[in-house]
């Protein structure tokens, strides 16, 4: 666990740099963590991590199926937005932990 | 009298009848299971059975044999759950009506989800290991195969046993370097996650052993569609994997009687509270097993340590009682690393899994997350503990519901959530 600055706000962050608590997220902490993956954020961009933002919040599990059927994307389309590793990509953005297996 | 219908009688289902027939007071509760399969699998035995290690007669029995004789068994398909009337549709036209429900359906593999797997090639080139006859056309094949590109795929997560695949590559290797053509084999393992190991702990501890096996790894690769016709598999990104044998774990889906019952999610999954048990479609329809949506393993000891705290939910339903919020998530496996070793990992919702001693804290005799000839030997004694004690809901010694935090190494955790 580490503190990072991003957008001026320090974070709480896990090893991997995913942030470990989504209260201390907002857009600013977003873009600043998005132009570091090398993305620059549009207006689909922020619907993307709205609605994985609220899937987190619901405990749903994210897949790369949920999100081509969640009406905001097509799975084409997440891997124009956030190219190679879009999930993993899109995930560290929303402030929302990567999708892990059991081990 | 009143009616608890069971649905599905799997692992689960199974453990689940011979529970409550001895909860339930006999002159009060008729218990009934209803499934439409004959032969009872030890899906666990589906990972040995393509390397010739099982026999297909070891992993097989009659499902009759596993019912108590308290409960009737009816072999039908289930069309779907009427909710509203509490009653179960029968494919023969019957219904069943209940008071509380149990449902057990499993999940099961959809090859037909992904454009170009369910082709011509399906079983001559492309395997799946997950069911009786995919693991046995798999065990054909590779006893004449002469080598080439194997690719040890995953589709989609969740998928039932999430670690089978990685002890697939690595019996793999095992194999092929006992009959000496290692070397004619090249090894990729692709996977929608990004790593084989997922969980900081584990991948500190186990990271070395893809590189010790020489077992390639593409990660983030989440599969379009196959083309059959180059032999190639390939991503949403354009990212393409060669293979001359595909091996691959097809999207699990629950029963398509969920679907048909407007009760599930996208891939069929019951909404379930995860701590309960309870279904978030009606108060007395409960879930458990490979069923739920609940974020654990899907996994037969996930559904072990469910059922304890699902009986006792199911008597405190019945007497009006709060249902106790209790069920962790605990979930332990053993994974196959070849040569006669294997790792066994212990953990929950909360914690992840981490190194120290099993099922006694100290002691052992299992080592947690670290790769022995003992934990191989549990991993092969736990086909007689299925058998005999699982399914039949017998307790097993030393081994408690929730997860024991003692005996293992939390301080090694890295809180990630």
């Amino acid at each position: 666990m580490t503190e990072r600055i991003y957008g001026g706000i320090c974070v709480m962050c896990n090893d991997q740099g995913y942030m470990t608590q989504l209260d201390q997220w907002n857009k600013e902490v977003g873009s600043a963590i998005a132009q570091e993956e090398g993305i620059e954020m549009g207006d689909k961009h922020w619907q993307v991590i709205d609605y994985l933002q609220e899937q987190c919040r619901n405990e749903v599990p994210l897949t790369i199926r949920k999100i081509g059927k969640s009406g905001v994307v097509t799975i084409k389309e997440f891997y124009t937005l956030f190219p190679n590793g879009p999930l993993k990509k899109a995930s560290r953005i929303a402030g929302i932990p990567k999708p892990v297996s059991c081990i | 009298m009143k009616n608890l219908v069971i649905l599905g009688a799997g692992t689960a289902g199974t453990m689940m009848a011979n529970l409550l027939t001895k909860k339930l007071p006999k002159n009060e509760w008729k218990i009934t299971i209803v499934d439409k399969e004959e032969t009872h699998y030890y899906q666990p035995g589906f990972l040995f059975l393509p390397f010739d290690i099982y026999k297909p007669k070891q992993v097989k029995k009659s499902i009759d044999k596993f019912i108590p004789s308290e409960a009737s068994l009816i072999k039908s398909k289930i069309d779907r759950i009427e909710k509203d009337a509490n009653l179960v549709h029968l494919e023969n036209g019957n219904a069943l009506p209940y008071d509380v429900l149990i449902v057990a359906t499993g999940t099961h593999i959809a090859p037909d989800e992904i454009e170009g797997m369910l082709g011509k090639e399906w079983q001559k080139s492309i395997f799946d290991f997950y069911s009786f006859e995919g693991a046995k056309n798999l065990r054909d094949k590779l006893r004449e195969w002469k080598g080439g590109k194997l690719v040890v795929h995953i589709c989609e997560m969740p998928i039932k046993c999430p670690v089978a695949p990685l002890e697939f590559a690595f019996l793999a290797d095992s194999f092929f370097i006992n009959k000496g053509m290692r070397d004619k084999v090249d090894i990729t393992f692709v996977t929608p996650m990004d790593g084989a190991f997922t969980k900081p702990v584990a991948a500190r501890e186990l990271g070395h052993l893809l590189t010790e096996k020489n077992i390639n790894i593409v990660s983030n690769f989440n599969i379009e569609r196959v083309d059959t016709e180059n032999n190639k598999i390939i991503d949403y990104g354009e990212k393409e994997v060669e293979y001359d044998l595909l091996v691959t774990v097809p999207t699990n889906m629950g029963d398509s009687m969920v679907e048909r019952s407007n009760m599930g999610d996208d891939l069929n999954f019951i909404p379930t509270d995860k701590a309960t048990l309870q279904s978030k479609i009606k108060d007395n329809i409960f879930v458990i097993g490979d069923a739920t949506n609940i974020p654990a393993s899907k996994a037969g000891s996930v559904a072990h340590f469910e059922a304890e705290i699902l009986t006792e939910n199911i008597q405190r339903f019945i007497n009006g009682q709060e249902l106790k919020a209790i069920f962790d998530g605990h979930s332990n496996c053993f994974i196959e690393t070849g040569h006669g070793k294997a790792l066994l990992i212990d953990f929950n919702y909360t914690h992840e899994p981490v190194t120290g001693t099993f099922p006694l804290p100290g002691v052992g005799p299992l080592k947690l997350l670290k790769e022995t000839h003992m934990n191989h030997l549990g991993k092969l004694a736990f086909r007689w503990i299925y058998w005999n004690m699982l399914i039949k809901g017998r307790h097993i010694p030393f081994v408690s519901a929730a997860m024991d935090t003692q005996g293992k190494n939390l301080e090694e955790e890295t809180i990630t959530a």
